[in-house]
């Protein structure tokens, strides 16, 4: 994008027209102070007029921020054998999971890469809900109705409905941060004492029926994503910041704040050249899925995790020097290119750098020391686990 | 400089003409800089650097536009003294969190002093960009090529071209 690397948001990202589509809530934006951004192809506020995006980023962290996610694709499934049709595109064991449960998950081609990331949310045996990336929109409803024909093959009689949600017609909205519970309390019917982590439940938000509250996000906070009806959408999320706790935040603190967290983008961090193994999520593929071996790709996945992988996905931290870019290389210890990193920013929480990439299996150890190649010169970095910045999500006490 | 075209495109895209006036020009213009008893025009690129031309040696910075829409900079990467530069050379880059921009050397010359100060507090690049936050100071090897620079008055021109795209 830019001349050279620069943002973490993928160059694939932004379509090159002028043009975009516009969420529902696009004017509460603008009237907001939104600086608006294409992303995905949609309008979407990069940050507030009102915070600048390292401010917005710690005040996540330490309060709660708003973030207009409607660009992501909302699908609804509904049918006596939708479970089996959905496992038949991912690695999750949608099967074992209890009613009002989600689970991250990956869609994954017959050489185990991965084509997309996603939250597939089990609502009952019969119903599932399903949040994936908004810039994979086509690709993800291409998939599942390629998916749907093959499943009804096998099941003749199967009933099953597909619906994709619209921005015009569904919203999302992630309120994240430690205060995002009690800002929510305060404005819904639903006791969310008892929602934990990966839980789901329907109720009123701001006086709006039938909004769908999951526990989760992408920062690392306890949070919450809201699924809520688009024609009511700005009357929540007025609801919402005029919590003097809560404030709007935009793409750019949510990069950081996922970048801290460990948690992968997809296009950059993931993509269809790598699987679960290689991009460190082999937990994603689920225990009964490998004795089953009946996901997409199982036969080089299964492999890959009984064998190892050649390369796989680290965390590093540099001291000093210029923040690594996508794209910057990763050099080793004998001062050759071993990898690349795949997205990286200065760490508000940290003030460090921090980034993500790809090397060998032999160098992927903490604490290994690398280095890292920016516009010619040459900087230190030491890899790092994942997240940067320990997780804060609302699980249940054991 | 190179700015990410996610910035201008921000520039570009944004249907409330607000939303940028507030911040981007709230630094009043002063056409004329006063100092060793000479005046000098700051003369701007088309990538948003800006460069002050005093006996030979050309003092470069961004602009205010530029570091608007770059953000809070956190890390700058300046020219060694003594790298001899071309016009529209990649000489160093500024940082921000959200973006990375190469600088370009808006004259040929030989660097003869960089801005330590911007070095260890990049910031100043956001506070003052026409003053305290100047990157290096170029002896200039040829001066004809200032002809291709663009005044004040052009640059704020060229701005709003850059918006109304």
């Amino acid at each position: 994008m830019f001349t050279r690397i620069t943002l973490n948001f993928t160059k694939r990202n932004f379509s090159s027209e002028v043009g975009g589509k516009t969420t529902a809530l696009y004017n509460f934006h603008l009237k907001n102070g939104g600086k608006i951004v294409n992303f995905g192809g949609f309008l979407l506020p990069v940050q507030y007029n009102d915070l600048k995006i390292v401010n917005s980023h710690l005040f996540t962290r330490r309060s709660a921020s708003l973030f207009d996610v409607s660009h992501m694709l909302q699908t609804e499934i509904r049918g006596k054998t939708c479970i089996d049709y959905v496992e038949s595109t991912c690695t999750a064991d949608i099967q074992g999971m209890e009613d009002n449960t989600a689970s991250l998950t990956v869609f994954l081609n017959e050489k185990g890469g991965i084509l997309d990331d996603l939250i597939v949310t089990k609502i009952s045996e019969e119903h599932l809900y399903i949040v994936s990336n908004a810039a994979r929109r086509e690709h993800d409803q291409t998939l599942l109705l390629k998916a749907l024909d093959a499943h009804k093959k096998r099941y003749p009689s199967a009933d099953i409905n597909v619906t994709f949600f619209d921005p015009s017609e569904k919203s999302l909205i992630a309120l994240q941060g430690p205060k995002a519970a009690e800002a929510l309390t305060s404005i819904t019917d639903v006791d969310i004492s008892k929602l934990y982590f990966m839980n789901t439940l329907v109720g009123n938000v701001a006086n709006v029926p039938d909004c769908r509250i999951t526990r989760c996000g992408y920062t690392g906070e306890d949070g919450f994503e809201i699924s809520v009806p688009s024609s009511n959408i700005e009357q929540v999320s007025e609801a919402l910041i005029a919590n003097e706790n809560v404030k709007l935040a935009g793409l750019g603190a949510r990069d950081s704040l996922r970048l801290e967290a460990g948690l992968c983008l997809y296009g950059n961090d993931i993509t269809a050249d790598t699987t679960p193994v290689e991009g460190a999520l082999t937990w994603l593929v689920a225990k009964k899925r490998r004795e089953l071996k009946n996901f997409p790709g199982a036969e080089v996945v299964l492999e890959q995790i009984k064998e190892g992988s050649m390369v796989k996905r680290i965390g590093l931290i540099s001291e000093s020097g210029p923040p690594a870019r996508q794209g910057a290389i990763i050099l080793g210890a004998d001062s050759r290119p071993i990898g690349h990193v795949t997205s990286g920013c200065p760490s508000p929480s940290l003030g460090k750098n921090i980034a993500m990439g790809y090397v060998p299996v032999g160098q992927s150890k903490k604490g290994t020391e690398l280095s890292l190649k920016i516009r010619d010169k040459i900087y230190e970095a030491v890899v790092s686990k994942t997240p940067f910045v320990p997780a804060h999500y609302y699980t249940k006490k054991k | 400089m190179a700015l990410p075209r996610f910035f201008l495109r921000a520039t570009n895209l944004a249907r409330n003409p607000s939303i940028f006036s507030q911040n981007s020009y709230k630094v009043t213009s002063r056409y004329f800089h006063v100092s060793n008893c000479a005046f000098a025009e700051r003369l701007y690129t088309d990538k948003h650097e800006w460069v002050e031309i005093n006996n030979k040696i050309g003092t470069i910075g961004i602009s205010e536009y530029a570091q608007e829409a770059l953000g809070d900079v956190v890390y700058a990467q300046l020219p060694d003294v003594d790298t001899v530069l071309l016009q529209k050379d990649e000489c160093g880059a500024l940082e921000s969190v959200k973006a990375a921009s190469e600088i370009y050397s808006p004259v040929s010359g030989k660097v003869v002093e960089k801005n330590v100060g911007v070095e260890d507090t990049p910031s100043l690049i956001n506070s003052s960009c026409y003053e305290k936050g100047w990157l290096f100071r170029v002896e200039l090897t040829n001066e004809s090529e200032i002809s291709k620079l663009m005044s004040e008055s052009q640059y704020k021109e060229f701005l709003k071209t850059q918006e109304s795209h």
